[in-house]
């Protein structure tokens, strides 16, 4: 049946682009090394300037774009398959705002420097806590508009909070962060950040993987899954939980990047059965993907100071709201 | 064989009762319609036999044990719901959409095998939508996705079935096949619970018939003892000659 035979095609093809993304984001940057002494400086030769630029530069920054990206794909697509809109996704509904608002809670006023833990604990805290007040404002409707007016006034709101945050605090470069946290970055990360982000992603992760099946009966809506055995108050749980940390910890490194979680579940779904669980795990991966190349790409454009990573993922997440806008105005 | 019954049953929407203590013994190997008008709590009664309402008051018992201690999965293996107006969210294929109904079956982590196989197999040539295996189900007519929204329910192999309205949108082909369906389940020692609106299909394919008014049972019995003028003329307010409907009551 269905997703195996699809896998089958699918799977080589998305590992092969990962890895592929994943070298080049390691072989591009601002200052120009040859692919032959980036290989050396990764297997511990070469010069040690050129080491230190790829193995603690380009490398931590590379892990973190994948991380990232992952998490971010497959919010998407657990997000789309729970709410049964393919318009969902962490930054859409306000999530990735509310955990980049958290971590700026954290950082400009003194709480970060108590514990390295405290600001993708409160990043966590901020996705959460919009997640709550999405579900609040929507309620139970099942209308793709009601869910996506409640997640602009989320997002509004966490970004106007962004905003007050860092005008309120006394750091002169205010202006420059809130565009970092808006638009997202990878810029200068180390492996510091690396061991932060980890962790939560993979809970994040795993606790998201759990519902596939639920997922699948959901398309039958909630009595239909419901009928087939789904706790729905469990499901809703877990990808609270899910979206919150796996979500938080991502934008506590990277600020909130959007559209990620859009793209990939729509650029992945032609290849599968379409049901939602077939979706999840090629979603992680295919995110991972894209937000490598578009990685390497800010830092290919020859700007005067570094394009923000959210930039680039909205140029490419603009076609897939066209292409449900033309698909609606069909209809009528 | 299975038993489905309802003890002064009571269930509420939104703080108002929309049935109000109805006690019916529902036993396998029967076909059983749920009948009345519009907003007599229908709907609203089925899906508390489901377990998707807990009972204001009262209690659903399935086989003696209370639906409410029960757990989902349990339930779910017991009881196929095939829900009124089924909305699809997903373009998935006939053939996943009906595999959706081996997934109470399916221990954690592990795939459908070829008994499941074999039984969305047998579903889909019952329902007769074998053929559209592979069309997108939200592509099909109404017709061809009520037959295998049907088919999704009986690919459960639940030793109940209950259908709110199956035979919507059905043409009068369409119809009698699914009501022969349902006679097939009940006769093969299954519990079918059907809400119907088609009061000839239901005298004439039913063994037993609920007729509810007003969120009360106010009939249980044979269709034949049941579906007289006189109840036609209070329950659904039209006067009728030989079962037809031909006159509002005022």
């Amino acid at each position: 049946m269905g997703p195996r035979t699809y896998s089958r095609r699918l799977w080589p093809a998305l590992i092969l682009a990962t890895v592929a993304a994943a070298l080049l984001s390691v072989a591009v940057g601002s200052t120009a090394i040859g692919p032959a002494r980036v290989l050396a400086a990764l297997a511990g030769h070469g010069d040690p300037v050129v080491r230190a630029i790829v193995v603690e530069l380009r490398v931590p920054r590379a892990l973190l774009g994948l991380m990232v990206g992952a998490m971010l794909g497959l919010s998407g697509a657990a997000l789309q398959g729970y709410l049964r809109n393919p318009l969902a996704e962490p930054s859409v509904l306000g999530a990735s705002n509310g955990a980049a608002l958290g971590a700026v809670a954290a950082l400009y006023f003194g709480l970060a420097d108590a514990h390295p833990v405290v600001l993708p604990l409160l990043a966590i805290g901020g996705a959460l806590a919009s997640l709550l007040l999405l579900f609040a404002l929507a309620g139970r409707s099942e209308s793709a508009l009601t869910l996506i007016l409640a997640g602009i006034a989320v997002a509004t709101l966490a970004g106007a909070g962004i905003s007050l945050a860092l005008n309120l605090s006394p750091n002169p470069f205010a202006a420059m962060e809130i565009t970092s946290w808006l638009l997202g970055s990878l810029e200068d990360r180390s492996f510091a950040h690396v061991a932060l982000a980890l962790p939560p992603v993979l809970v994040g992760a795993a606790l998201l993987a759990w519902d596939g099946r639920a997922l699948d009966a959901l398309t039958l809506g909630e009595d239909g899954a419901a009928a087939l055995g789904v706790r729905l108050d469990r499901t809703r749980l877990r990808l609270l939980l899910g979206v919150g940390i796996g979500v938080g910890g991502a934008v506590a490194v990277s600020g909130a990047i959007g559209f990620v979680g859009l793209i990939v579940p729509h650029l992945v779904r032609p290849l599968t059965d379409r049901s939602p669980s077939a979706l999840l795990w090629p979603s992680a991966v295919a995110g991972a993907a894209l937000l490598s190349l578009a990685d390497a790409a800010v830092r290919v454009i020859p700007t005067s100071s570094e394009l923000k990573l959210g930039v680039v993922t909205a140029f490419l997440g603009v076609p897939v709201f066209l292409v449900h806008l033309l698909r609606e105005r069909r209809l009528w | 064989m299975v038993t489905l019954e309802a003890r002064g049953l009571t269930v509420a929407l939104g703080g108002r009762e929309v049935v109000r203590g109805v006690s019916a013994r529902l036993e396998g190997g029967t076909l059983v319609g749920v009948l009345g008008p519009n907003g007599a709590g229908k709907s609203t009664l089925v899906r508390s036999l489901v377990g998707l309402i807990p009972p204001a008051a009262g209690r659903v018992l399935l086989d003696g044990a209370d639906m409410g201690t029960m757990g989902r999965a349990a339930a779910a293996r017991a009881i196929a719901y095939l829900p009124q107006g089924q909305v699809l969210h997903w373009p998935v294929s006939v053939e996943r959409l009906v595999a959706l109904g081996r997934l109470p079956h399916l221990a954690p982590l592990s795939r459908a095998g070829a008994a499941d196989r074999a039984a969305v197999g047998r579903a889909m040539e019952r329902a007769e939508v074998a053929h559209l295996g592979h069309r997108v189900a939200t592509e099909l007519s109404g017709g061809e996705r009520a037959r295998v929204l049907l088919a999704r329910a009986l690919a459960v192999e639940a030793p109940v079935l209950i259908a709110d309205e199956p035979l919507a949108s059905l043409d009068p082909e369409h119809q009698l096949h699914g009501m022969e369906l349902m006679r097939e389940e009940a006769d093969a020692g299954r519990l079918v619970l059907a809400v119907l609106h088609d009061l000839g299909l239901a005298a004439r394919f039913c063994d037993r018939v609920l007729v509810l008014d007003g969120g009360l049972l106010v009939a249980d019995g044979a269709p034949a003892d049941v579906l007289t003028p006189e109840l036609m003329a209070r329950v659904y307010r039209v006067r009728t000659e030989g079962g037809v409907p031909v006159e509002r009551v005022r």
